[in-house]
């Protein structure tokens, strides 16, 4: 494996469902690429088409009403059309995915050890007790306090900290090379958020696993991220450095929710800007740039959908900077990433 | 763990104490269902009536006659038919009740096992060809009546086929015990079976099917899926044994209900001297010892089916577990 090749390349992902008739496009053009051992952050609002993006990597849409095109190469190997049981090889062996709610993410009526042990065993021949040996290592590993016991227990005999523990610990069972982790920390409570990102961040070190951190929260990104994408609407919104993207966000959008992070220092602002209106659904994107309706920098060549240009470190799809009103650079926020 | 068996325990003398009451109150308390008049028979004289009603002991307080009925019933069981004046109601009832128990034991294991097989294998092909034909064959299932379909099987095999190789081995009507001779009691029950299973099957396979179509939206499911697993294993390990839940509470409910005499028609088709065929005798008699006695068989089957289940909740559903 050279290093310089990337682990996940993906290049013009365009998903589209059919719906009454007609084909609504959830992603268009996506491109973006993980290196080894990199966290790269998709971030966006709901309905910007970041979990599909993940699912279809995963080969996890199961509708037949789906169309997807483009190339989404996993160590060179092409996911897009891969026959379900070529997926299942790598499924869980070399991604692996951590889900959003760890309530509901776990059958209810086997023990977390047990499901644990499903999925080494399902990739690996290894006795029972061989599995259940890694399994109680790696909850012990993911931090699980007494991790013989709570193998042995239902997942709502657990909190969510630990469930999410598990989960993570289940998807690193098998060692995979790439960890899709989708809002892993939006179901539980700011002090157990840190405590999973801290894990999260520490992978790459501790099992070289790069990661694919979908979030909607830019406190999140900031906290673990090497590389950010933005999307908004099933379109790249922005993608570059973390740190250059803080420090000087090109798009309106990524500016906008950069502002909605309450500060960590400085006065405390009585309210946190917010962005007025809501994302269009995928039916009704407007036939430019799909922010354009919700950005104060709207004007006409806002009517055409805008490439993405490449502006300093990042790749934006807005025209401002081509047209040298690039937007300000951030101090305040610097410091947070 | 034996507090909540004795709680049980209590709760089922409770509710066979309540059913009691509710029928003989029924029964007795009923204005125009004084049972003096249809001992003694039409126009009989007032002193037959009297002579009657002292003998039965209905000029005496209802406890007191509930009380009196109760003990004949339980404890010393030579509680007599009104009707047939001497015929005992326990031995009856006795001897019905192995009949009901082989057709709604047998019944059942064909539709848990049909219906599992055609839930399953319409959800693993849903919206195909294989999942909409076999839909429509569970639909037929339950919009077929039991009495029909029944007296069909009998007309094929009993009269029109009956002689040829195909159905030969069908003995006559009627119920052979396990013990006289086992391939004969499977002989004699197999249509029987077959036929009051359809229905269930029906329901049944729907039933899961739609579970199974339920649970395959949940995240539980997907995760089994990123996990690398196969779709078989999937399905059955992960989506049919947590479908399973609702199928056992359902089935529970049905098989008690079967037990209990709920399968009258197929009884009476296929002559079969069953509990729910001397139930409808007793109750189109008026013959209240009888209904008595068979109304508390099928009460405590009722109870008894529902602590089994309860039973088989715990061991299915872990959340159960705890939560008492």
């Amino acid at each position: 494996m050279h290093a310089d090749v990337p682990l996940l390349e993906v290049q013009n992902l365009c998903i589209s469902f059919r719906s009454h008739g007609r084909n609504v496009p959830i992603v268009e053009n996506v491109s973006f690429s993980v290196n080894m051992q990199e966290i790269l952050a998709i971030v966006g609002e709901s309905g910007s088409g970041k979990s599909v993006t993940a699912t279809a990597i995963m080969g996890l849409i199961d509708t037949r009403d789906v169309k997807i095109t483009g190339s989404a190469k996993f160590r060179g190997q092409e996911l897009i059309g891969l026959p379900q049981k070529a997926f299942r090889q790598l499924r869980g062996r070399h991604i692996a995915m951590v889900f959003q709610d760890p309530m509901t993410a776990f059958t209810p009526v086997y023990t977390i050890g047990w499901q644990i042990d499903e999925q080494i065993r399902a990739h690996e021949r290894v006795s029972k007790s061989e599995a259940r040996a890694r399994t109680v290592q790696m909850l012990g590993n993911m931090g699980v306090p007494d991790p013989e016991r709570t193998a042995n227990r239902y997942p709502h005999q657990l909190s969510g900290g630990l469930r999410q523990r598990a989960m993570i610990a289940m998807a690193l069972s098998c060692n995979p090379a790439l960890l899709i982790a989708d809002e892993p920390t939006t179901a539980l409570d700011v002090t157990v958020q840190a405590q999973i990102l801290d894990l999260i961040r520490n992978l790459r070190h501790d099992y070289g696993s790069s990661v694919l951190l979908i979030t909607h929260d830019m406190g999140v990104v900031a906290e673990t991220c090497d590389q950010v994408m933005v999307m908004y609407s099933g379109r790249v919104a922005e993608f570059g450095p973390g740190d250059a993207i803080f420090a000087q966000p090109a798009h309106p959008y990524t500016a906008a929710l950069l502002d909605s992070i309450p500060p960590l220092t400085g006065p405390r602002p009585t309210r946190l800007p917010s962005i007025a209106g809501s994302p269009p659904s995928p039916s009704e994107r407007p036939a430019g740039c799909a922010f354009a309706p919700r950005c104060n920098y709207s004007h006409k060549s806002c009517e055409t959908v805008p490439p993405l240009v490449t502006y300093g470190q990042q790749s934006v799809a807005c025209v401002l900077p081509v047209e040298g009103r690039a937007l300000p650079s951030r101090a305040v926020t610097k410091d947070l990433a | 763990m034996i507090s909540a068996l004795l709680k049980r325990l209590g709760q089922t003398l409770f509710v066979l104490f309540g059913i009691s009451v509710l029928v003989f109150l029924v029964f007795f308390a009923t204005p125009g269902a004084d049972p003096t008049s249809r001992i003694a028979g039409k126009n009989a004289s007032p002193e037959t009536m009297t002579r009657v009603r002292h003998e039965y002991g209905f000029d005496r307080p209802l406890p007191v006659q509930y009380a009196t009925m109760m003990k004949k019933l339980f404890i010393t069981r030579d509680l007599a038919s009104y009707v047939d004046r001497g015929e005992l109601v326990v031995p009856e009832i006795v001897r019905a009740a192995p009949v009901t128990l082989s057709l709604a034991t047998g019944a059942a294991v064909i539709w848990v096992v049909a219906s599992v097989a055609m839930g399953t294998v319409a959800a693993a092909f849903r919206h195909t060809w294989i999942d909409r034909s076999l839909m429509m064959l569970g639909l037929i299932g339950i919009s077929i009546p039991v009495f029909w379909l029944g007296q069909v099987a009998n007309l094929i095999t009993q009269a029109r086929y009956h002689d040829t190789w195909l159905f030969s081995w069908v003995p006559g009507l009627g119920y052979i015990p396990f013990l006289e001779s086992p391939v004969g009691w499977f002989r004699a029950l197999i249509i029987p079976w077959v036929v009051l299973a359809v229905l269930f099957i029906g329901i049944y396979g729907r039933v899961l099917r739609a579970d199974l179509i339920t649970v395959s939206g949940e995240d539980f499911m997907r995760t089994a899926r990123a996990k690398g697993l196969s779709p078989t294993r999937v399905l059955l390990v992960h989506g049919l044994r947590t479908s399973m839940i609702t199928f056992v509470s359902l089935f529970g409910l049905d098989f008690a209900q079967l037990i209990g005499g709920g399968a009258l028609l197929t009884e009476v088709v296929f002559g079969l001297q069953g509990v729910g065929r001397l139930t409808y005798q007793a109750l189109s008699n008026l013959d209240l010892p009888l209904i008595m006695a068979s109304v508390m068989y099928s009460a405590v089957f009722v109870v008894m089916a529902n602590a089994v289940v309860d039973v088989v909740y715990v061991l299915l559903d872990p959340r159960v577990r705890d939560a008492r």
